[in-house]
């Protein structure tokens, strides 16, 4: 029988949650690494068994961890991470220079064929990439050094490079996203790169229309339709049809469009999700209801989503990296918020429970439909 | 032989307990000693300093017989009661939240 894995970092620790293909019973297994600051664990698509994690703390730095059987166990591998050449400078919040430092890493993307190849989004927002399983990292410079990363600036959560998107159909085309200088293309594996954020308007930078400085909080895209990308812009949803060259606007009637994640059904490409926020000043739900909203037509049109989700006296938060989905029939929707609950839906969103509600700040969650459970 | 303490995160990170002992070959200063330490232990390398300029990392103090050598040169020498293994090197955690 299918089964499912779910990663989940916070700010203490991370923790495994494991079911068959109903999902109706959970196994909590943690905390992995206690204690320390889990941005993101992410499992290979080519070895569902090798994970990696991304491990760390104010006081002793980045961490890598690398399990080889499904998160049993872990390994320590390298944590150097050292930009190529020159740092030069991005801005600082009031615009001054302000000097490249490496703070951490938001997010470790595996290669979908080599479970020894990972991209790592790191802070301050560049690209690294281990092709022997964490034993090395080397940045990949041209996207810091393309030409625009002088007029980068960080967004309040600092200046990270938060989301990395493998094209399935052409391993060289990679989407990144960073906060807050925007979405970025590369078409050769990451030789070189340049900016697509034609069309996104952003009132916190002098120019709205600018080609890098927007505050770009998520993109997903689903497999089939890898030139069809949906964007969580710090305010607005997203949608670009030609890879990112140019995006419009399919807020529609969401209550709010600010927010962090968005995530697409796995079998249903024009099918959405967000967790809209009430505004940058004030991380919650409108109204202090928890609402998941569904488009079913690709952005404009959203019904919110609201069974089993608290609906009165909820100020928490979803961050960015905190939302997944399975690929079993029917999808399996889940996400953590900041209050320590995962909730997870098998019914593609129409009723959620938690599947864990007393944790640490949830940071990210990722999901693995597997064969079967080991 | 050099006695050296540990936070527990560290200790936990290079599976060790509280105390760790490690040779030092020459002058006994700070540098030597975190070199021995990264070399018998190379998990921690880059936790307790930085991996290229060697500065210690800004939450971490190193303490030894009852003083603040967080501050003073890497490559002075440490008090004769540490190079003994009478004192032990203290690596700390600053008391910065958590």
């Amino acid at each position: 029988m299918s089964a499912v894995r779910v990663l989940v970092g916070t700010r203490k620790g991370a923790f495994i949650m494991t079911a068959d293909g109903k999902r109706d019973r959970w196994d909590v297994s943690g905390p992995h690494f206690g204690g320390w600051e889990m941005y993101h664990l992410k499992g290979s698509p080519a070895d569902p068994n090798r994970l990696y994690a991304s491990q760390g703390t104010g006081w002793f730095g980045q961490l890598i961890q690398r399990s080889n059987d499904g998160g049993k166990t872990w390994e320590p591998v390298n944590n150097k991470f050292v930009y190529d050449g020159d740092t030069h400078t991005h801005q600082w919040y009031d615009g001054t220079p302000h000097p490249w430092e490496f703070k951490r890493v938001w997010h470790l993307e595996p290669s979908l064929t080599d479970p020894d190849t990972v991209y790592a989004g790191v802070e301050d927002a560049a690209m690294f990439r281990t092709t022997d399983g964490g034993a090395s990292w080397h940045e990949l410079p041209g996207l810091r050094n393309h030409g625009s990363g002088s007029r980068w600036a960080p967004g309040a959560g600092g200046l990270c490079l938060h989301t990395i998107l493998i094209d399935p159909s052409n391993p060289e085309r990679i989407f990144i996203a960073i906060s807050a200088a925007g979405a970025f293309r590369t078409d050769d594996g990451g030789e070189t790169w340049k900016p697509i954020n034609q069309g996104l308007r952003s009132q916190h930078i002098p120019d709205p229309t600018a080609d890098v400085g927007h505050c770009v909080h998520r993109i997903a895209m689903h497999r089939s339709r890898p030139n069809t990308l949906f964007m969580q812009k710090h305010w607005d949803v997203m949608r670009s049809d030609d890879a990112g060259d140019s995006w419009r606007e399919v807020s529609g009637n969401l209550p709010t469009d600010f927010g962090f994640p968005i995530d697409v059904h796995a079998h249903e490409p024009e099918t959405i999700y967000v967790v809209p926020i009430k505004s940058d000043s004030e991380h919650y739900p409108p109204d202090g209801k928890l609402r998941v909203y569904r488009s079913r037509s690709g952005g404009n049109e959203w019904e919110a989503l609201t069974k089993g989700l608290p609906q009165s006296n909820c100020y928490v938060n979803v961050l960015r990296d905190a939302m997944a989905v399975d690929s079993l029939d029917s999808c399996g929707i889940y996400f953590g918020t900041t209050g320590g609950q995962v909730y997870a839906s098998t019914d593609a969103g129409d009723s959620w429970k938690p599947i864990a509600e007393h944790l640490p700040a949830v940071l990210s969650v990722e999901v693995q439909t597997l064969p079967s459970l080991a | 032989m050099i006695r050296v303490e540990l936070p527990p995160h560290l200790q936990t990170l290079a599976r060790v307990g509280r105390e760790v002992q490690i040779e030092v070959s020459g002058a006994v200063t700070q540098r030597a000693i975190l070199d021995a330490l990264e070399a018998s232990y190379p998990v921690l390398r880059g936790t307790i300093r930085d991996h290229v300029t060697h500065k210690r990392r800004p939450f971490l103090r190193f303490f030894a017989c009852e003083e603040d050598w967080s501050h003073e040169s890497p490559d002075a020498a440490l008090p004769p009661a540490v190079a003994s293994g009478v004192e032990p090197f203290l690596v700390v955690g600053a008391l910065a939240g958590g």
